[in-house]
């Protein structure tokens, strides 16, 4: 039993939760992750861990309401709880040695790339955030990404706040300006991992992304997350969550990541009709 | 005068023929995930336990990795003493209800019942559930009394078979026992992978609850390896740990399309289906895809498990697609005979090699080879070998790959000194299954690779007397 001690909205459907999970946050490390199960009857749902405080015994999760777990989530309130919380899962970031990182996040791949921004830049790494989303509305924690970075760039896909364009666009100009760039962290919906990639690829900088595939157990029983990287197959919560984003096979990911889009709509709506009242 | 002569004269006395098992019927039970065995009225068990000749060296025992006195609790209940007969199991076994359902009992203790020789042997296995639903049901579960407390502390790695069984014995022994189970609910296998109606969910309920009786600690969501390292369990005071994490990661054949949606591992597919309840979705949340023709690509128990659960999903075909015959199947000869009268087609001499997708990545058909047998491999089957040109398709919409499964990487990736094999199973140094990690210990499918329940426990039992002998001499 996890009891929520906060919850904030945002943005337009991205939503914060702080919850109770003492031993978690006392063991966790930037890049791991969490399988939450809000009840008895619910699924098993994987997301990342955004920061933790070992000393209140705390997590912190940022979300997007997309289906029936995360809309009954952003239901819940602070006194609240979550029934079950395993993790911490999947391997760390690699975060020593890294001169100079452009983290690239969109949407609410910003509140996981974050985490890694702040243990980059603990490690004397010198940042360079790149962060967008579709409308200034919906650009999560701008002010906690400049307080990690030495360079901070905001994009908007509509240009009503910062760059007007794609956060792909800002680190294509960072590369054709000769910035020197050691290691690319990008973080958000798949289409946008793939552009950076393909951005990045041309001149071998080297590209992390954080891959959050439909997943069971999270413990490399069932191999629900599978996803084919340097065409091989791994299993995302032991293997992963990271991989080389050159290697990885994007167009199986979004395919996979649909397997159950009727379900969830139905689920959904039954949800939000509240003959599903739990 | 030999067993065999005396079996004869009794037999002519009379002659009680072995008694059947009363099922759902077919046609209805591929409708719901009701229990398929109906069991034994007490008149049936006690006319069944009537026909066991009492033999002075039963050969049933020594068949049993769990060494049940098999003629003596049969002989209760043929005078009618189901609770004695259930106290008398539950000396050796601590899990009755599950090994009377998922036991191989036609390659164990009926195997060498003299019966066997010349009728058929006496129906153990349906006796053995008989009495623990017995008890189960009167309500009457014994705590047994416990001896004083020893102050150590045991730390039990996974809540499976394995886990569960040295979890009751170490708790008998007065040791304090604390289980770590990553998933949600304790009962590994018991309860993510044999369907709701081979093994009823309640009844591995029951045998829990009766452990924690009994006052083991479970401590669910606990991802040993990752929450703690088996170092930190050392440095928290426990005294030794065993490792019963079971296999855990699937195989998958690695052929092209293997991973196009629709495509599932055997442990997906019954973990959505079972632990998760994926077949009563939307009342659960889990979902499963409801394939019209599914093909499981297989011939184990698992795989006849993940068959029945697509046909009570709603398939119109239902296959079971296997490259050597049915001769060769490890599945047990009841479960085939149970997927066969539900209407499950069996494409032997079959193997896949590609899946072909739709253009949403959905698998829609499956490309296949004829296969043909040659000489014995090592495992003493006969080898498949593909015969050329013959490959052909078949539709399907969903496929649940069941070839098997290899060590979960996790805990040896994080316990330094913990020796594996080349697999990646956990090296033992005896059959007490001591690792090469002092005071650590294993047992089950990660140190023997996928197994049945009744080893698993039958591992555990064997640890329990080395770890007991270990934290008295600290």
């Amino acid at each position: 039993m996890h009891r929520i001690t906060e919850k904030v909205v945002l943005s337009e459907n991205i939503v914060k939760t702080v919850f109770e999970a003492p031993e978690i946050a006392r063991k966790r490390r930037a890049g791991q992750f969490i399988i939450l199960m809000i009840d008895d009857r619910g699924e098993r749902i994987p997301l990342t861990i955004v920061d933790s405080d070992p000393v209140k015994g705390t997590l912190t999760i940022i979300y997007q309401v997309v289906g029936k777990t995360t809309d009954q989530l952003a239901r819940l309130e602070p006194g609240d709880v979550i029934q079950h919380v395993l993790g911490p899962l999947g391997h760390p970031t690699e975060i020593e040695g890294i001169g100079t990182a452009v983290c690239v996040g969109g949407g609410v791949g910003i509140g996981v790339l974050y985490p890694i921004a702040k243990a980059l830049k603990e490690k004397g790494t010198r940042v360079i955030s790149i962060i967008g989303a579709r409308t200034k509305k919906m650009l999560i924690l701008e002010e906690e990404s400049r307080s990690v970075s030495d360079e901070l760039h905001v994009t908007t896909d509509d240009g009503s706040y910062g760059y007007h364009g794609f956060v792909s666009d800002v680190l294509r100009d960072l590369i054709a300006a000769g910035t020197k760039i050691d290691r690319v962290f990008a973080i958000g919906p798949v289409p946008m991992m793939r552009v950076v990639a393909n951005v990045t690829r041309p001149h071998g900088i080297k590209t992390i992304v954080s891959l959050n595939p439909i997943m069971v157990d999270g413990t490399g029983m069932c191999g629900a997350c599978r996803v084919t990287v340097g065409g091989k197959t791994k299993f995302t919560c032991v293997d992963g969550p990271e991989f080389d984003g050159h290697e990885v096979d994007f167009g199986l990911l979004m395919s996979r990541l649909q397997m159950y889009a009727k379900q969830e709509q139905e689920a959904r709506e039954r949800c939000r009709c509240g003959d599903h009242d739990r | 005068m030999t067993d065999k002569d005396k079996t004869e004269k009794k037999d002519k006395k009379e002659r009680i023929p072995r008694q059947p098992m009363p099922e759902q019927d077919p046609r209805v039970r591929i409708g719901n995930f009701d229990e398929v065995p109906l069991g034994y009225s007490p008149e049936t068990a006690m006319l069944e336990a009537r026909r066991c000749i009492q033999c002075k060296k039963p050969g049933c025992v020594t068949g049993c990795p769990v060494d049940i006195d098999i003629p003596g609790f049969i002989r209760l209940v043929a005078d009618g003493d189901f609770l004695g007969a259930a106290r008398k199991i539950k000396e050796t076994n601590c899990l009755p209800a599950v090994c009377g359902r998922v036991c191989p009992q036609e390659d164990q203790c009926e195997k060498l019942c003299v019966l066997g020789k010349k009728w058929d042997p006496v129906a153990i296995g349906r006796l053995e559930r008989f009495v623990a639903d017995y008890e189960r049901n009167a309500g009457t579960v014994e705590i047994p009394a416990l001896p004083a407390p020893t102050g150590k502390r045991i730390a039990v790695v996974g809540a499976g078979p394995a886990g569960l069984t040295i979890a009751g014995d170490l708790v008998k022994m007065g040791h304090e026992v604390t289980i770590f189970e990553a998933l949600h609910k304790a009962g590994g296998v018991l309860i993510y992978g044999i369907p709701e109606f081979r093994l009823p969910k309640s009844i591995v309920d029951a045998e829990v609850e009766y452990l924690q009786k009994l006052g083991v600690r479970i401590v669910t969501d606990a991802a040993i390896g990752r929450l703690k390292t088996i170092d930190d369990l050392f440095a928290e005071g426990f005294h030794a740990v065993f490792l019963g994490v079971g296999a855990g990661a699937p195989v998958f054949m690695n052929i092209p399309g293997e991973n196009f949606s629709g495509i599932y591992s055997a442990n997906e597919y019954l973990t959505r289906s079972n632990l998760m309840k994926a077949y009563r979705f939307p009342e659960f949340d889990t979902p499963i895809a409801r394939g019209r023709n599914v093909a499981v690509i297989g011939g184990g128990n698992v795989a006849m498990d993940s068959v029945r659960t697509a046909l009570r999903l709603g398939a119109e075909k239902a296959y079971i697609i296997y490259r050597r015959t049915k001769t060769e199947m490890p599945a047990r000869a009841e479960e085939v005979h149970h997927a066969e009268e539900e209407g499950v087609q069996f494409k032997f001499l079959t193997n896949p090699i590609e899946y072909i997708g739709d253009e949403k990545g959905w698998v829609k058909q499956m490309v296949c080879q004829r296969m043909e047998l040659g000489e014995p491999d090592e495992s003493g089957r006969r080898r498949p070998v593909v015969v050329k040109g013959s490959e052909f398709t078949i539709d399907v919409d969903t496929v649940v790959v069941s070839v098997g499964t290899m060590a979960n990487p996790v805990i040896p990736m994080t316990t330094p000194g913990l020796e594996t094999n080349r697999w990646g199973y956990i090296v033992t140094k005896d059959e007490t299954g001591e690792t090469t990690r002092k005071g650590v210990w294993a047992g089950g499918d990660i140190v023997t690779g996928s197994a049945t329940v009744i080893l698993a426990m039958g591992a555990g039992r064997k640890a329990a007397k080395a770890i007991h002998d270990y934290v008295m001499s600290l």
